[in-house]
C-alpha cells in the first residue's frame, strides 16, 4: 500500500484516537493508531497483565448467507465448515489453485445457513471479489463495512468487559454470539467472540459504525482498559507464535511451509469424508501425506542467544556459514525480553534445539528453533 | 560550545576537537521505547556519513552516522546496558559516542538550535 495521507481511509474512532495522543499511521490503506503516548512496551505489558482496546476496523467483515452458504466456503478453505456449530469460531486458509495463502481469517458459524468472517485488512478488497467471483452464485457474499471492530485483550478483559455486558464472561475460546453492552447512557447491540490475536484472553467486538465511539468510550472508562497500537498488537501476536499476513504468510507459501497444517481438519484431508475440494488441494493433500520431506521449507520460531534484535528480511545461515533462509518477522519480545523470530528453514533445521544463524548487519547471531508460542498462551477455555 | 543537528537527527557537542553525538528528542520519540544500540569500537575511524551505530526500538531499526570524519575515543557503556537512557535522556544520559574529529570546520555547516527545531517540525510527518 503506497498511499498518500490525503487518499488514506479513516476509521470511525479515528477522532478518538488523535484526542487519545495516538501517532497515526498508514496501514492497510488506512490511518491507524500505532502507538498511544504510553508507548510500545508499556501498552504490550499493559495488555499482558490487565486489558488493552485495540482498535481493528480497517480488517473486513462479511457475511455469507444462504442454505449453501457452508458448503460454498468449503470450496475456497482447506477447513471444515460444514461441521462447525452454531456459535463457534474457526480459523482459516483462503487458498490459491498452487497452494499458496490468499489470506488467512476468522469464521463463524451464526446459523445454519449464516457464516460471518473476519479477513486482514490489506486483503480485503480481494477477498471480497474472489469469494464473490467463486461463491457469489450459491449465496449471498455481504460485505459489511458499516461496522467497526474492536478488540478488548487481557487477562481482565472478562472483567471489564462482563461488567457492561453480563454474560460473555460464560462464553469459552473461540464461541461467541450477540450482546447488549450497557454504557450506561445507552444499549448497544454488538456480536462478539472469544477471541484475539494476542496470546490472551480477550473479545473481539464487531459493532456499527454509529456505536463504536460510544462502546469505545465504554470499555476506556474501566479501570483495566488502556488504548493500544498496532505496534505492541504486533509484537504480542509474535510472542503468541501467530503468522501475520503479508509478513509470515502469504501466496508463495503453503499451509504446510507456515506450519499451519493444524488448522487443516481430517475431514478435508486424504481419507476424510469431504477430503480436497478447495483450491490447491493436490499440492497441499501432498505436503500433508509427505511428511517433513514434502516441502522445501517450514516456519520456525527461533529465540536469539545474545541480545541483538533479528528483524525481517535478515539472512538464516547454518554453522557452516551457508544461507539456508529468512526471517519474516522479528524483534525483541517485550515480554519474553528476548530477541525473537519467524523464519523459514529446510525442513532439515526445523528440528527443536537446532543452532541457526541470523546475519545482522554481517554478523552472524546465534539462535535456536524453539517452540512456538514464545510466551505461553492463556485462551480461555473453561 | 553549542550543540549543533544533522538532518538525521542526531546531536553533536564540541569540546577541545572531541565531540560527543547522540541521537535527538525527535529521534528518540519518532522511534518509540529503544531496546538495542549497537556501539562502535574504540580507535576506528569513520568518514562523515558512514554509519558509526546502530539504534533499534521494538519497532525500527536506525544507524546512527558520523556527523563528521574522525576516531572513535569512547562509547557509552551505560546506553549499552540500558538503552532506554536514549529515551529519558537523549541530550544526556543517553549520549552514543565520542571522536576526535579530523577537521572540527566540518561541523560548521550542521544545524544550529533553532534551524533544528524548524526542520524537525517540518520533517514531523
Amino acid at each position: 500500500m503506497s498511499a498518500t495521507p490525503d487518499t488514506l481511509l479513516k476509521v470511525p474512532l479515528n477522532d478518538l484516537h488523535v484526542a487519545l495522543g495516538a501517532r497515526m499511521v498508514p496501514f492497510a490503506g488506512y490511518s491507524m493508531p500505532v502507538q498511544y503516548p504510553e508507548g510500545l512496551i508499556a501498552e504490550h505489558k499493559h495488555t499482558r497483565t490487565a486489558a488493552g482496546l485495540f482498535d481493528v476496523s480497517h480488517m473486513g467483515q462479511l457475511r455469507l448467507v444462504g442454505p449453501d452458504a457452508a458448503a460454498a466456503f468449503e470450496s475456497l478453505i482447506p477447513m471444515d465448515v460444514i461441521d462447525l456449530p452454531v456459535g463457534k469460531q474457526r480459523y482459516g486458509l483462503l487458498t490459491n489453485d498452487a497452494g499458496g495463502i490468499i489470506d488467512d481469517l476468522m469464521f463463524f458459524r451464526k446459523a445454519a445457513n449464516e457464516i460471518f468472517v473476519i479477513v486482514n485488512g490489506a486483503c480485503k478488497v480481494g477477498d471480497i471479489a474472489h469469494i464473490q467471483a467463486q461463491i457469489g452464485t450459491r449465496c449471498q457474499v455481504i460485505p459489511m463495512p458499516e461496522f467497526a471492530l474492536l478488540a478488548l485483550q487481557g487477562p481482565k478483559a472478562v472483567n471489564a468487559l462482563s461488567r457492561l455486558a453480563p454474560g460473555v464472561e460464560k462464553l469459552v475460546f473461540m464461541t461467541g454470539g450477540n450482546f447488549t453492552v450497557n454504557t450506561g447512557a445507552e444499549s448497544i447491540d454488538v456480536f462478539l467472540t472469544r477471541s484475539g490475536y494476542t496470546g490472551e484472553d480477550g473479545f473481539e467486538i464487531s459493532v456499527p459504525a454509529p456505536q463504536a465511539l460510544a462502546l469505545a468510550k465504554a470499555l476506556l472508562a474501566q479501570p483495566e482498559v488502556k488504548p493500544i497500537g498496532l505496534g505492541a498488537r504486533n509484537s504480542l501476536r509474535l510472542e503468541a507464535g501467530l503468522p501475520l499476513y503479508g509478513n509470515d504468510v502469504d501466496t508463495t507459501t503453503t499451509p504446510v511451509e507456515t506450519s499451519l497444517q493444524w488448522a487443516i481438519q481430517k475431514v478435508r484431508r486424504t481419507g476424510g469424508a469431504r477430503a480436497g475440494g478447495f483450491p490447491g488441494a493436490s499440492k497441499i493433500l501432498a505436503q500433508l501425506a509427505g511428511g517433513a520431506g514434502a516441502t522445501s521449507r517450514k516456519r520456525v520460531g527461533l529465540l536469539a542467544l545474545e541480545r541483538v534484535p533479528v528483524r525481517e528480511h535478515v539472512e538464516i545461515q547454518n554453522t557452516a556459514g551457508q544461507r539456508i533462509g529468512e526471517v519474516t518477522s522479528g524483534l525483541l519480545g517485550p515480554t519474553i525480553d528476548q530477541p525473537i523470530a519467524m523464519a523459514y528453514v529446510p525442513p532439515e533445521f526445523a528440528a527443536l534445539g537446532t543452532q541457526v544463524n541470523a546475519i545482522v548487519r554481517g554478523k552472524p547471531v546465534p539462535m535456536k528453533v524453539v517452540a512456538m508460542p514464545f510466551v505461553p498462551t492463556h485462551y480461555f477455555r473453561g | 560550545m553549542s550543540i549543533k543537528y544533522t538532518p538525521d537527527h542526531e546531536w553533536v557537542k564540541l569540546e577541545n576537537s572531541i565531540a560527543t553525538v547522540g541521537i535527538t528528542h525527535h529521534a528518540q520519540d519518532a522511534l518509540g521505547d529503544v531496546v538495542f544500540v549497537d556501539l562502535p569500537e574504540i580507535g576506528k575511524t569513520y568518514a562523515q556519513k558512514d554509519a558509526a551505530a546502530v539504534v533499534e526500538s521494538v519497532k525500527a531499526a536506525a544507524d546512527v552516522y558520523m556527523p563528521a570524519k574522525g576516531e572513535i575515543t569512547e562509547v557509552n557503556e551505560a546506553l549499552r546496558a540500558d538503552p532506554s537512557l536514549a529515551n529519558s535522556d537523549p541530550l544526556g544520559a543517553g549520549w552514543f559516542f565520542k571522536a576526535k574529529l579530523a577537521n572540527p570546520a566540518d561541523l560548521d555547516k550542521l544545524m544550529d538550535e533553532t534551524s533544528y527545531t524548524k526542520y524537525a517540525a517540518d520533517n514531523a510527518h
